[in-house]
């Protein structure tokens, strides 16, 4: 692989008593586009929190361009969309984008640009708190995406998203990535992992694949992306018990 | 900058909840009122002058708790904690946010005190509104700390009594200090609100700032640095 810009070396994650990553090994180029697929309660959130440097882990190493995950240079070259929306309600979407802007030195104008850049300008004066849901998840992407960041990690970024508003984000996605941006995002839909340069498949914190979308269905012996994911899924399980 | 504009948007965030700020100075008004129509003259003074300080300090410990605590519940100090925020500009920025809406707090409820109610007091009522300003920031700085033991609502009020109410009980507002029995004493000697009353009854005796009153000033300054730092340990970047 030409440029890592990800590596996961053998990572032991316990959330509560439960284990939820078994020694976990990957690695994410960079300056593309990868996608986490996986069963829910398989450990994606967590991965992406590791990555982050925000989860305590029990062992093995992350290297994010380079430096330990977690590292102080890291936090202004990375951003994170939470799984649940994270912004504050009581904040106008625009108040919202500038501040976190201004934590990474940026101004208004960035912060103005990356609300028009998810369909929310008309909406940029309103309250949080009073957005749809599917609104309020694309303020908090507004700030994810604010900084322009050389490593982007999307929790289900497009979740409640209609399929127009869709196709738009993940274009937008690309336009990222095309600028050398690498980028990990989860997701359940399939027609999206089909968009993605890779794809990373994890089953009860264990990754199960590695690979392009296509060599993902040629593994499975089919042509349907969905398909491909229950027959890996099912295989797995079929092994394990 | 980051402190600039996390207290920045904290005060935002205060402005976009009208009813808050309403209640901030519409409740201590109305209660210092109640005060006035149950005691009379140098009763009122005495315990006028000390509500004014313990107000601020009460409210402000409540509103911070349940402030941070929500930045936990909804994933904002996550992400906070990813950017390049240093933690001790977050909690500054709340500090000095708080402090700010209650310094303003404080001139207004003074205001109302002295105009409206006949508040009498040797010293002059701006080192009062020092005072309970100071206090606020030490509710700040308290409420962050406990913010860190509290996983929800509920918990986080309960903390109220457990660090507010004994402060309030033993800071000679209901027993002269003198009086107390030695341990009880000894007990408010090392909770920070005993001093900024001790402040506050200093501005009520006497015509010009004393040496005491700088002194507790001082201490309660100290006590809020101590809670800050204390509050910086218990913020985690990474979490289980
Ligand atoms: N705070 C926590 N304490 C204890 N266990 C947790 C905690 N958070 C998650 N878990 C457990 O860890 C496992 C992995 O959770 P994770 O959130 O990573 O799943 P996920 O793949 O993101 O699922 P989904 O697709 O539903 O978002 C789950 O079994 C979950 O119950
Ligand atoms: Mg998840």
């Amino acid at each position: 692989m030409a440029n890592t810009a990800i590596k996961v070396n053998d990572l032991v994650v316990k959330r509560g008593r439960r284990r939820v990553l078994h020694n976990f090994t990957c690695s994410i180029p960079a300056g593309s586009v990868t996608g986490l697929l996986g069963p829910s309660g398989s450990g994606k959130t967590t991965l992406m929190r590791a990555i982050v440097g925000v989860q305590i882990v029990e062992s093995g190493e992350i290297q994010v361009l380079g430096r330990p995950a977690g590292h102080k240079d890291l936090r202004s070259q990375i951003g994170y969309l939470t799984q649940a929306p994270s912004v504050y309600a009581d904040l106008t979407v625009r108040e919202n984008a500038r501040y976190f802007a201004a934590l990474y030195g940026l101004g208004a104008k960035v912060a103005d640009a990356a609300v028009r850049d998810v369909g929310l300008s008309d909406a940029a004066g309103q309250l949080v708190a009073n957005l749809s849901g599917g609104q309020r998840s694309r303020a908090s992407l507004a700030c994810a995406i604010v900084s322009q960041p050389r490593v982007l990690v999307l929790d289900e970024p497009t979740v409640g998203q209609d399929p127009v508003l869709r196709d738009e984000l993940w274009k937008r996605f690309r336009d990222f990535a095309d600028q050398g941006t690498t980028i990990l995002v989860s997701s359940h839909v399939m027609d999206e992992a089909n968009r993605c340069d890779r794809l990373l498949l994890i089953r009860e914190g264990r990754l199960i694949a590695d690979d392009p979308p296509a060599a993902v269905k040629a593994s499975a012996g089919t042509d349907d992306l969905d398909q491909a994911f229950l027959n890996l899924i099912l295989a797995g399980q079929e092994a394990a018990s | 900058m980051t402190l600039v504009h996390t207290t920045g948007r904290i005060l935002r965030q205060l402005r976009h909840d009208r009813r808050t700020v309403a209640l901030l100075i519409l409740v201590p008004s109305l209660l210092l009122t109640l005060l006035y129509y149950m005691f009379s003259g140098p009763v009122f003074d005495r315990v006028a002058l000390i509500m004014l300080g313990i107000f601020p300090f009460l409210i402000m410990f409540l509103i911070t708790s349940i402030a941070m605590l929500r930045e936990r519940t909804t994933g904002t100090l996550e992400r906070l904690l990813t950017t390049p925020l240093r933690k001790t500009d977050l909690l500054f920025g709340y500090g000095i946010a708080f402090g700010v809406a209650a310094a303003v707090q404080a001139a207004i409820v003074s205001g109302v005190a002295y105009w409206l109610l006949g508040l009498d007091t040797r010293g002059s009522a701006g080192f009062v509104i020092l005072i309970a300003a100071a206090n606020a920031v030490l509710g700040v700085a308290l409420g962050l700390l406990a913010s860190a033991f509290a996983r929800t609502e509920f918990q986080a009020v309960q903390f109220m009594p457990v660090v507010a109410l004994p402060q309030i009980l033993l800071c000679g507002l209901f027993v002269a200090r003198e009086d107390m029995a030695g341990w009880l004493q000894a007990i408010s000697d090392v909770l920070p609100l005993t001093y900024s009353v001790e402040a506050l009854q200093e501005v009520g005796a006497h015509a010009d700032p004393t040496g005491t009153m700088w002194r507790d000033l001082a201490i309660v300054g100290g006590a809020v640095i101590l809670a800050l730092i204390a509050a910086a340990g218990t913020l985690r970047r990474r979490t289980p």
